[in-house]
């Protein structure tokens, strides 16, 4: 059974130096960072890099100024935004260019913000299918590569993709209780 | 939320790429390594041989104190200590 630890609660662990809860944050929110950094201010991965181990470094630095634990996410988007406004600032100055800050910036991290509830929903999925579902969307593999990893026919991957899938949706729906990670697959 | 069609589901699940391997073990090694480096730092301070050697040497005094001198710690060590520069 997967037990849920707010980020409120997350943030509080690190503070008073939990090790563990610093790599669980890390984990929570590398994805966040990261896609901001390349997706929404397309930085090359050299200077998306130096973004990341930014914003973690200055996030471990400064999490006693943080006046609400729960706005742990927020807090990192505005951090990331900076660092990459700050990347691209320092970047036109060596190599001018026509539009140093992408359009449409906040519907774009808006809409990193709702792919980041959805993977929170992962959380409550069983590990299978966290595992499955990760494979095959966000790291883009395909049947035949999860089935060889897993030891899966393809036709089993395929089933079991979208049975996870709306377990997935019930669970974003409210439909369920979120005790999946109980259930199994 | 509105309700989530699967292929709605599927593109937000595409939306956030895995973060590099090695960037997320780095910002994971961070309170560790701002120990290590608060513990050099203050060593330095504390002990005049120890900061000739790392003067003298920085990777091999490092190495030395049973510290592993990678490329991050080293030029931490330099940031923090601007008499090494």
């Amino acid at each position: 059974m997967t037990i849920e630890v707010s980020d409120a609660q997350l943030v509080e662990r690190c503070r008073a130096g939990d090790a563990e809860a610093w790599n669980e944050l890390v984990d929570r929110f590398s994805r966040y960072v990261y896609a901001i950094a390349v997706r929404a201010f397309r930085l090359p991965e050299h200077d998306a890099e130096d973004v990341f181990q930014d914003v973690f470094a200055r996030t471990f630095e400064r999490l006693d100024s943080l006046r609400d634990d729960s706005a742990i996410r927020p807090w990192l988007a505005q951090l990331t935004r900076n660092a990459c406004v700050d990347r691209l600032r320092a970047g036109s100055r060596e190599q001018p260019v026509e539009e140093p800050l992408t359009d449409g910036l906040d519907s774009q991290i808006e809409q990193l913000d709702e792919a980041l509830d959805v993977h929170e929903g992962l959380r409550t999925l069983s590990g299978d299918c966290r595992e499955i579902l990760d494979r095959f969307f966000a790291q883009d593999e395909s049947y035949r590569t999860i089935g060889e990893a897993l030891d899966l026919p393809a036709g089993t991957v395929a089933s079991r993709i979208s049975r996870c899938l709306g377990k997935l949706r019930d669970h974003l729906e409210g439909r369920k209780p979120p005790s999946a990670a109980s259930s199994g697959m | 939320m509105d309700p989530l069609h699967e292929e709605r589901l599927a593109e937000l699940l595409g939306a956030l790429p895995t973060a590099p391997a090695a960037w997320v073990q780095a910002a994971k090694e961070l309170p560790r390594a701002r120990r290590q480096l608060d513990e050099i730092v203050e060593l330095a301070r504390a002990d005049a041989e120890f900061r000739v050697q790392l003067m003298a040497d920085l990777e091999s005094a490092l190495a030395s104190a049973g510290y592993e001198p990678g490329t991050a710690l080293i030029e931490a060590v330099r940031a923090r200590l601007p008499e090494l520069r």
